[in-house]
C-alpha cells in the first residue's frame, strides 16, 4: 500500500430528484498530499466526499482509491483505506462510551481484542483524549467530540483522511489545537471546508468547486490571491492576504 | 424551558453515578439485572390490599443505596417526577371501592384507599429499584447484560441507540421549542397546529440524522453485526448476590414478616 492516491475521472452524479450535484470532475491526489476542497454551499463538496468512501457509487466516471477502483467488491477495502471524519461529531460518536466508539471500527475489521485495545489507546493518545476514555460522548465539549471523532478514524489506521468541515463550531483555541494536530499527520488529507484561513495553514493545494464543477485546482496561495475567481465561486479573500485597510501595506 | 433542560441532564447524572467503584457497582450487570427482575416480580405479585408485607422489600433498595453510595435525595426526586402516572392509575380506587376494611379508632378506611396506598408503595419500590439499577449498572451495562442473557441483538442495539440519541433529540427539541417560544407572543403560535408541525419537523430531522449515523457506521466497516469489547465474567460473589437475594425475596413473599414480628411481640407481652 505505498500508493495512497485518490483519482477521480469524469465523475458525474445526480440526486434522485434530478439535481445534478456533480457535472464531470477529474483530479488526482497523490501520496501524502494535503488538499483542500472549497466552494459555496451546495457546490458539491459533500457529494464528492460521499463518493470517496463508497457511500455513493459513481453513476458515470470512475473513482480510484489507492490500488482499487471503487466497486461493490472493493468497498470494504476502500472504507478501510479512507478514514472519513463527518461534519457533526454527534453522528460519528454513536457508542455509549468513547472507548467503545473508538473500538467500533477495529472490531469490525475483525482484529483480535488485544490489538483493538492497543489501537484504541494509541489513537486516543494521538489526539490527546486519553483521559476521556470512559466518558459518554454526549458529556463531551465540542472540541473533545471532534478530537474523539478523529480518533475513531485513526484507530482503523487509514491511509487517506477525508474530513468534512473539521474546524466548524470550534472555539479559537480548540481550532488551533486541531490545526496543529492535523499538521502532524502524515496521511494523505482531503479537507472540505469554508475555513480558508485553516486551508492556508494546512493545505498546499486547493480545489475550488463551483456548481458541481472544478473551477480551479492549484497551489493554495495562488488561488487565494485570485480575487475574481474567489468572488465568482462564492468565497472571499481571507484577511491575512488582504492589504491593511489603514496603512495599505 | 429550563425544566426540560435540567431533567435531561439529570438522566445523564444517573449514568455518571454508575461510574463509581463500590462493591455494588463492581457486580456483574447480569447479577443485578436478574436480582432486580426477581424483586419486581415479587413486589407486583402481591394481592391488591397488601401493604405491610411489602415493607420488608424496602431492604433491597436501601442496601443498594448505602453500599452503592448513591444520593438518596436525587433518586427520590426522580421518583417523584414520574409519580403522577402512579397517582393516575390509583386515584379512582377510593371512589369505587368504598367498603370499609380497616378501623383506626373512629375512622373507617375503605378498601379503595388501602389499594391506592398499596399501588403507591409498589410504584415507589419498583421505579426506585429500576433507577437504582441504572445508577449502579449504567444503561449500557444493562443492555450488555440483556444481550448476554439471550435478548435478541436487534432489540438491545435499538435500546442502545435510543439511549444514545435521546439526549441529542431532546436538545434539538428543546432548541426548537425555545425558538418557538421566543417568537410567539402570548398565546399565538403556541397552539396545537404549530406543535404538530414542529413535531413533524423533528421527525424529519431525526430521519436525516439516522441516515448520517448509518453512513458513519458504514464508513467504519459496520456489517450489521454489533461487536462488543467488554467481556463479562460472573464471579462467586455475583452468584452469591443473586442467590442470596432470591432466597430473601422468596421468604419475604411467602411470610408477612411485619405481621409475624408483631404476633411474636404481642405473644411475648401477653
Amino acid at each position: 500500500m505505498s500508493h495512497h492516491i485518490v483519482e477521480v475521472v469524469d465523475l458525474r452524479y445526480s440526486y434522485p430528484d434530478g439535481t445534478k450535484a456533480l457535472k464531470g470532475l477529474s483530479f488526482r491526489i497523490t501520496h501524502g498530499e494535503s488538499v483542500a476542497v472549497v466552494g459555496a454551499n451546495g457546490a458539491g463538496k459533500s457529494t464528492l466526499l460521499l463518493h470517496l468512501n463508497g457511500y455513493h457509487s459513481p453513476q458515470h466516471g470512475t473513482v480510484r482509491i489507492g490500488d482499487y477502483p471503487l466497486t461493490k467488491e472493493t468497498l470494504q477495502e476502500v472504507r478501510r483505506t479512507v478514514g472519513m471524519v463527518f461534519q457533526d461529531p454527534d453522528d460519528q460518536l454513536f457508542m455509549p462510551t468513547v472507548h467503545e466508539d473508538v473500538a467500533f471500527g477495529p472490531l469490525n475489521l475483525g482484529l483480535p481484542h488485544q490489538e483493538v485495545e492497543a489501537r484504541v489507546t494509541a489513537a486516543l493518545e494521538r489526539v490527546g483524549a486519553s483521559a476521556l476514555k470512559n466518558r459518554a460522548p454526549y458529556h463531551l465539549s465540542g472540541g473533545e467530540k471532534r478530537a474523539v471523532a478523529i480518533a475513531t478514524v485513526l484507530a482503523m489506521s487509514p491511509d487517506i483522511l477525508v474530513m468534512d468541515e473539521p474546524s466548524s463550531n470550534l472555539d479559537p483555541a480548540a481550532r488551533r489545537r486541531l490545526i496543529n494536530m492535523l499538521k502532524s499527520f502524515q496521511h494523505t488529507k482531503i479537507i472540505a471546508t469554508h475555513d480558508l484561513d485553516m486551508v492556508l495553514d494546512l493545505c498546499p493545494r486547493t480545489i475550488v468547486f463551483h456548481h458541481g464543477k472544478i473551477a480551479a485546482d492549484g497551489p493554495t496561495e495562488e488561488i487565494f490571491r485570485d480575487e475574481a475567481l474567489l468572488e465568482a465561486c462564492g468565497l472571499e479573500k481571507i484577511q491575512r492576504l488582504q492589504r491593511c485597510p489603514v496603512c495599505g501595506n | 424551558m429550563a425544566k426540560i433542560d435540567t431533567s435531561f441532564f439529570d438522566i445523564g447524572r444517573l449514568d455518571r453515578l454508575a461510574q463509581q467503584h463500590t462493591p455494588v457497582h463492581r457486580l456483574d450487570p447480569r447479577a443485578k439485572l436478574l436480582t432486580t427482575m426477581a424483586f419486581l416480580l415479587a413486589v407486583v405479585s402481591f394481592p391488591k390490599y397488601e401493604i405491610s408485607a411489602l415493607l420488608p422489600f424496602l431492604l433491597y433498595p436501601i442496601v443498594l443505596v448505602t453500599v452503592g453510595q448513591l444520593p438518596v435525595g436525587f433518586i427520590v426526586q426522580k421518583i417523584v417526577v414520574v409519580a403522577p402516572f402512579a397517582v393516575m392509575v390509583g386515584i379512582f380506587n377510593p371512589f369505587f371501592d368504598r367498603e370499609i376494611l380497616l378501623h383506626l379508632g373512629p375512622f373507617g378506611i375503605s378498601g379503595g384507599w388501602i389499594s391506592f396506598a398499596s399501588i403507591l408503595l409498589r410504584f415507589f419500590l419498583t421505579i426506585g429499584t429500576a433507577f437504582l439499577l441504572i445508577a449502579t449498572t449504567s444503561f449500557h451495562g444493562l443492555c450488555l447484560a440483556m444481550l448476554r442473557l439471550g435478548l435478541p441483538k436487534v432489540l438491545t442495539v435499538q435500546l442502545l441507540f435510543l439511549y444514545r440519541y435521546i439526549f441529542v433529540l431532546g436538545m434539538e427539541a428543546m432548541r426548537v421549542f425555545r425558538a418557538r417560544a421566543l417568537r410567539s407572543f402570548g398565546k399565538r403560535g403556541l397552539g396545537m397546529k404549530v406543535f404538530a408541525s414542529v413535531v413533524g419537523h423533528l421527525l424529519l430531522r431525526t430521519l436525516d440524522r439516522a441516515q448520517r449515523v448509518h453512513r458513519a457506521m458504514l464508513s467504519r466497516g459496520f456489517d450489521g453485526e454489533m461487536r462488543v469489547l467488554r467481556p463479562l465474567r460472573l464471579t462467586a460473589t455475583d452468584v452469591l448476590f443473586v442467590l442470596g437475594w432470591w432466597a430473601a425475596f422468596a421468604v419475604m413473599r411467602t411470610y408477612n414478616l411485619p405481621q409475624l414480628v408483631g404476633t411474636i411481640f404481642t405473644r411475648a407481652l401477653s
